[in-house]
């Protein structure tokens, strides 16, 4: 999936009696999203590193005699509002409005975990834990008692698992259960001076009946907290011109007694406090094993090893690319030969000459041209969904930083850029994971320069054209790090000019390495090469269809018979040549034909001849449409008799080696695919940034072509 | 085990589990030793040498 917008499961009205609205809640990389996945059978994309979900997104479903919406909110550390995803998630927990909250936490680590629990029990909210991850708890040997744990708490605590997918039911068993009956007051229990401070207040509260549907505890511990929410409710209330100096004592008497200036650092050592005592209550591990390495630290000696890790990254990237390009090509030729006897096939029962030709010229020849790169995809997609699903992505952030840091980028911008690869449009949402604007704003305008999967197909049709077999992989490699590389310059410019400022701290969970599931792998590839799918069967189906229609119209009876009476009285030998030449001045004269030969002398200079400039423009509705662009033309113009001939042929005996490296510049640098510039547009805040990118990206795009261009030339003579 | 900054940063750092009485232990850093890799508890965390100065601890082991 990818984007995380509203997604109905079984489109049951959510406005019924009945209903169970629940918000889901948990520090980054616990497993949330894929709970629901387990519960509700949806899919919503789940990884492993921090930040995967970065905006919230409803699930409906139903179990027994309710209706459930559940609400998928991005993790967060705690109530804080240190990045764009931690603030959607307070604020929709303190202002909007549902009937409970489902925390979910991690068994592997409930000390770290429950630090948010606590700050959730202040809520006021009915609460469920979702003690997920048990079966790795389990193996790990740690052994959580949950029925001590719901009683300490005054919260039902429930052991599940989202991978194996146990204690689901009764999970949501819970819920119902908890759902049906009162609330209860949470059992959290500070130190004696907090104690002390939080009766003033609710004493105060209560001589003043003040009138809440939280308890008075708890607003009084969210006062001391320095809530904002809190704040401002209470605020305009008459009781508040008298609370402030009891609050004001108060804060002072707490930060004296925790030797702090910082009331929130002196709860989080409130917390901690408590949570080790439950802790030492409700579990025990089994093994004892504190000084020996974790699987995960042993791993982590050789992949962020200082000198290794980054060779080991760069060769992992450079055997995807291989591996790309290898194995992808041989079922290639079978797609390629299916389309060839799909479109004979259907071209002979189709008796009208017009309509056999956007039949098979048009439709089955543009898609055709972008099926036929499928293997590609799924290969680099797959490769892309281990990096995201084993935990490495964080290590590569992580060797990457100093590097990236020296161009102006945080290290963090890696997770974005990565997911750059796949596609744009998640990458723009990810960049959220930015705690600062001018760092998430920079990220987003080099975004672009990341190639993303729709620009596979024509990286893969031009080496593959251009270069040897043997090379062709290597070529892909060299492509993908060159878009990289420009992207850091670009970013080290921007920093110097547009993006001025201190530099961010960089502070980022690194989680367990993690086997993926083959389920998981597996159903994370086939959604996004079924919308790869999907995609060439309409969008590129229909561009192809227009790009049929501007070139084959209008038509020009007086070339047409100028042509037919030359070919009638010709030799047979001309024959051929002469038919060629015929087809391509009908092209030049068509609708696309004129359009191309106007924008020509714009794009002259970086050795573009009209078709390819076409194909360049109509590469803004959707990358993958060049391709297809590229295929309706050479399509249109090629001989008749080698029908068998592929566009990677046509391509080269067409096109001089400068223009193709200059092709392949442009479309690494020029302005993302609509779709995604709307994408964009909405991240950065404001039209205005859509602009800024056009003018930006098509300067460099420009600036590069033409130098590749003529450096080329100059190399190839 | 003290934090000598304030703001997001310092909140983040608490929110990860790094206050008073807690070991923290250096597992890794790049070759430039820019950035570290610590360990708090149970869990694992990247961080820039500028901001692992900011924390000031006392040696245990």
């Amino acid at each position: 999936m990818w984007h995380k917008g509203t997604l109905s499961v079984t489109g049951t009205c959510p406005v019924t009696a009945n209903h169970i609205k629940v918000a889901l809640v948990g520090q980054p990389n616990v497993g949330k999203s894929m709970l629901i996945n387990s519960i509700s059978n949806s899919h919503l994309h789940v990884g492993n590193f921090t930040g995967v979900t970065v905006e919230k997104s409803e699930v409906l479903f139903d179990y027994k005699a309710y209706h459930f919406t559940v609400v998928d909110l991005p993790g967060t550390y705690a109530f804080t509002d240190y990045t764009i995803e931690e603030r959607v998630t307070k604020e929709y927990l303190c202002a909007e409005s549902y009937d409970m909250i489902i925390n979910v936490v991690d068994s592997t680590n409930l000390e770290k975990n429950l630090q948010l629990t606590s700050e959730l029990m202040s809520l006021g909210k009915k609460m469920v834990i979702a003690l997920n991850m048990s079966d790795e708890a389990q193996k790990e040997g740690i052994e959580i008692d949950a029925v001590y744990l719901t009683q300490l708490l005054g919260i039902p605590a429930v052991k599940v698992s989202a991978v194996t997918k146990m204690g689901v039911d009764e999970l949501i068993d819970v819920v119902v259960a908890t759902y049906e009956q009162e609330h209860q007051e949470s059992k959290l229990i500070f130190s004696e001076p907090v104690e002390e401070e939080i009766s003033h207040i609710v004493e105060y509260l209560q001589k003043h009946h003040y009138e809440s549907d939280n308890s008075y505890r708890n607003i009084a511990i969210n006062l001391l907290k320095n809530n904002q929410q809190t704040y401002e409710v209470l605020h305009d209330n008459p009781v508040w011109t008298e609370l402030q100096p009891i609050l004001i004592e108060a804060s002072r008497h707490i930060e004296l007694h925790h030797d702090s200036n910082d009331l929130k650092e002196a709860f989080a050592e409130e917390y901690y406090a408590f949570n080790r005592g439950i802790i030492a209550e409700t579990v025990s591990t089994l093994k004892d094993d504190v000084q020996e390495l974790t699987l995960t630290e042993k791993i982590d000696n050789v992949l962020i090893h200082p000198f290794l890790g980054l060779p080991i990254f760069l060769f992992f990237m450079w055997g995807l690319f291989q591996l790309t390009f290898e194995i992808g090509s041989i079922p290639m030729e079978w797609i390629d030969g299916f389309f060839i006897w799909l479109g004979d096939t259907i071209g002979a029962t189709i008796a009208n000459d017009e309509i056999r030709s956007l039949v098979v010229e048009g439709i089955i020849a543009g898609v055709g041209a972008v099926v036929l790169f499928v293997p590609n995809i799924i290969i680099l997609f797959i490769g892309i969904a281990l990096l995201e699903a084993t935990g490495y992505m964080s290590r590569v952030a992580f060797l990457l930083d100093g590097f990236f840091h020296k161009f102006g980028l945080h290290g963090q911008s890696f997770i974005p850029l990565v997911t750059g690869f796949g596609c744009s449009i998640p990458a723009y949402m990810s960049a959220r994971i930015l705690k600062n604007d001018r760092d998430r704003l920079l990220t987003l305008f080099i975004i672009g320069f990341m190639s993303c999967g729709a620009r596979l197909p024509v990286y893969v049709l031009f080496a593959g054209a251009f270069f040897s077999q043997e090379m062709a992989g290597n070529v892909l490699f060299v492509i993908y790090m060159a878009g990289v590389l420009i992207g850091l310059v670009a970013a080290k410019v921007l920093k110097m000019t547009a993006f001025k400022g201190a530099d961010e701290p960089f502070v980022m969970e690194m989680p367990k390495y993690r086997l993926p599931s083959f389920k998981l792998i597996w159903h994370t590839v086939a959604t996004k090469t079924w919308m790869y799918l999907k995609k060439a069967g309409t969008f590129i189906a229909a561009a192809s269809m227009l790009v049929w229609f501007l070139s084959n119209y209008p038509h020009h009876e007086a070339l047409e018979a100028h042509y037919s009476t030359k070919i009638a009285l010709a030799a047979p030998s001309e024959l051929k040549s002469l038919e060629n030449e015929r087809d391509s001045a009908l092209l030049e004269a068509s609708y696309l034909g004129q359009v191309g030969k106007f924008i020509q002398p714009v794009f002259d200079p970086i050795g573009m001849d009209w078709k390819m400039s076409v194909a360049l423009q109509t590469g803004l509705a959707a990358k993958e449409v060049v391709v297809s662009t590229l295929g309706v033309l050479y399509a249109l113009g090629a001989d008749v008799d080698e029908q068998s001939e592929s566009l990677a042929n046509v391509l080269r005996n067409n096109i001089s080696f400068a223009s193709a490296v200059a092709f392949i510049v442009v479309i690494m640098t020029y302005l993302p695919c609509l779709a995604a510039s709307i994408v964009f547009t909405r991240e950065a805040g404001g039209i205005r940034y859509f602009f800024y990118l056009f003018i930006f990206t098509t300067l460099v795009a420009y600036s590069l072509a033409f130098v590749a261009y003529r450096v080329t030339l100059a190399l190839t003579g | 085990m003290k934090i000598n900054t304030s703001g997001p940063l310092k909140q983040r750092l608490i929110s990860l589990g790094i206050m008073k009485d807690v070991t923290i232990r250096v597992l890794a850093h790049t070759a430039a030793k820019g950035t570290l890799e610590i360990k708090v508890g149970k869990m694992q965390i990247a961080l820039r040498a500028e901001e692992a100065r900011l924390i000031e601890v006392d040696d245990v082991a």
